[in-house]
């Protein structure tokens, strides 16, 4: 059953089966994708016509590849603008939640904690309509009231930004959290007794020791933010972000280019995903 | 005492902040979320206080069938995905030798990182009538003309399945990581069936990771938009697409804001009920 028990071959080989076909079934639509983004084809299905690069790169007026596709280019350059600002925000915010949580003791912090962690069983949907609910009410408030127009409270870049924050700091909450429960305190102690501020010690001797969740908890915060839909749809002004516009054209007008981007994003993901574990390697 | 009073601002620099997130982004707009859900414009333009926005959705049927389909579907594919990851999570962290393990763990999170939007496309090509399983199946002659299975119940649970089930995986392998091997040994030495070893040490061990896996597959398909909406049929009937008509196409906010407390209502109370049974608190989901 496990590896230093004895098994029959029917049962291992049965059980390595079914683990190859779990593999198939999560690489396969991955495969799909990567493929066909290289099809000498007008249409995004077999057969195989031959190889090309004219999904990347073409500039005709039968095929426009992803270089030439302004539109594709824009909301690619919006998304990758949108997750920085939400890694940096939710970074921030999220250390600071962690820091409250782990170390300070403070009335309600039972209710404060929930609240904190609220966002990851509330649908996003909910906190997208809910957001949207609430900026258009504040917008319009302050428009009758004082004459202001707001920008951000009608949907738009910044608007996304703070709703896809509202979820992204509770994942660098647990992700720092997580790390400094295996601080050792006394650490902080010795810099407190050696007169420091309780300001200096958490920046001279907590955050260098939290650096690595710091940049993990970043780069989570920036693909959450990159690939969210849910929440985005609601808040979404005149500009889309990718997952917006691959949304409205897989609806309406797919054509291989959708594939290269795509192709694109899996790339980099597994770019990533390898440098991680190069680096987790590197640490044992 | 120096430290004392650094304390104290080190106290208010650092809840500053997470109040206002809290606040702003979580309290205020689920307040309004109800409120709003009470409310209809009056035919002078003016808010008034209404229980119309409910009684529209217990009076048609289209609406509530629609809500009892979601919440059924949601179930069921959380059960669905602990009986298609469990075997895979055991596999991972107590089969295969650690170094193909890590790399293996690795591809798990791939399609997760990737984003809904791009595997759910690749499902798209995949399962369309001209699509890649069909084309193969028709040259490899098994089949002799294409079986229709996008724009179904099937293609859509075939999705959700897919964008939630990694979520099950990941939890499950970190309790099955502390899971001490010398439990089963013994078990197994005393004479114990894998079967016995699989539902009285496994299971019961590996429980508060298939409650956090199954409450956050099972939020992130009752909240789901996409893959109903690009794989499922016209047919389908899926409530978050009902949510998202009335905010962005009939811009009837009031019914929105309703549907939406009645789906954060179900989702929230069958979380609950789960936690309850288990035993479980919130506070354990996220890690």
């Amino acid at each position: 059953m496990i590896r230093s028990l004895p098994n029959s071959p029917l049962y291992k080989y049965t059980y390595r089966f079914y683990v190859i076909c779990f593999f198939l079934f999560l690489v396969m639509p991955l495969i799909a994708i990567a493929v066909l983004a290289f099809n000498d084809s007008n249409f995004v299905a077999l057969p195989w016509k031959g190889f090309t690069l004219d999904w990347f790169f073409a500039n005709t007026d039968e095929r426009t590849g992803l270089l030439a596709d302004d539109g594709l280019i824009q909301s690619l350059l919006i998304s990758i603008k949108t997750a920085f600002y939400v890694a940096t925000l939710s970074t921030v915010v999220g250390i600071a939640a962690a820091l409250l949580f782990e170390e300070e003791k403070f009335r309600f912090k039972g209710l404060l904690y929930f609240l904190a962690l609220s966002p990851l069983v509330i649908p996003g949907v909910i906190l997208g309509i809910s957001i949207l609910l609430t900026s258009t009410m504040a917008g319009s408030y302050l428009e009758e009231h004082f004459g202001w127009e707001v920008e951000f409270l009608s949907p738009s870049f910044w608007l996304v930004v703070l709703g896809q924050f509202s979820f992204g700091a509770t994942y660098v909450m647990l992700l720092v959290g997580a790390r400094l429960k295996k601080f050792d305190r006394t650490l902080e102690e010795a810099a407190l007794s050696l007169k420091a501020t309780r300001l200096q010690s958490i920046w001279y001797i907590t955050i260098p020791f939290l650096r690595p969740a710091i940049i993990g908890a970043f780069v989570v915060a920036f693909l959450i933010s990159f690939s969210n839909f849910n929440t985005t749809i609601f808040l979404i002004g005149s500009d889309p972000t990718l997952p917006v516009d691959l949304y409205s054209r897989i609806k309406f007008s797919s054509t291989p280019v959708l594939n290269a981007v795509s192709f694109l994003i899996v790339v980099f993901i597994t770019i990533t995903a390898l440098i991680s574990l190069f680096i987790n390697r590197e640490k044992k | 005492m120096e430290n004392k009073k650094g304390f104290n601002i080190t106290f208010y620099l650092l809840i500053l902040p997470v109040l206002l997130w809290l606040i702003v982004l979580i309290v205020l707009p689920h307040l309004d979320l109800l409120i709003s859900s009470f409310q209809a414009d009056s035919d002078s333009g003016a808010k008034i206080f209404t229980l119309e926005n409910y009684t529209a959705f217990f009076k048609s049927k289209i609406y509530w069938l629609t809500f009892i389909n979601t919440a059924a579907y949601a179930i069921g594919i959380t059960i669905l995905a602990f009986i298609v990851t469990f075997p895979v999570a055991f596999y991972l962290t107590k089969v295969i030798s650690k170094k193909y393990a890590s790399f293996l763990a690795l591809l798990l999170l791939i399609p997760l990182w990737v984003g809904e939007l791009v595997t759910v496309y690749g499902w798209m090509i995949l399962l369309g009538d001209h699509g890649v399983i069909n084309e193969f199946l028709l040259y490899i002659g098994l089949i002799d003309k294409p079986i229709n299975m996008l724009y179904t119940n099937f293609s859509m649970s075939i999705g959700l399945l897919y964008i939630s089930m990694l979520f099950m995986v990941v939890p499950v392998m970190s309790t099955l990581e502390s899971l001490d091997d010398s439990l089963i040994e013994a078990a197994s030495d005393l004479g114990a069936t894998k079967w016995t070893i699989f539902t009285k040490i496994i299971i019961p061990y590996s429980m508060p990771g298939i409650t956090s896996g199954g409450i956050i597959v099972f939020m992130l398909v009752i909240g789901d938009y996409v893959a109903p909406d690009i794989l499922g049929g016209k047919s389908s009937l899926w409530f978050t697409e009902q949510i998202y008509n009335e905010f962005l196409s009939t811009f009837n906010w009031g019914e929105g804001a309703a549907f939406g407390f009645l789906l954060l209502m179900i989702s929230s109370s069958i979380i609950w009920l789960a936690l309850k049974l288990t035993g479980q608190k919130l506070e354990r989901v996220g890690s």
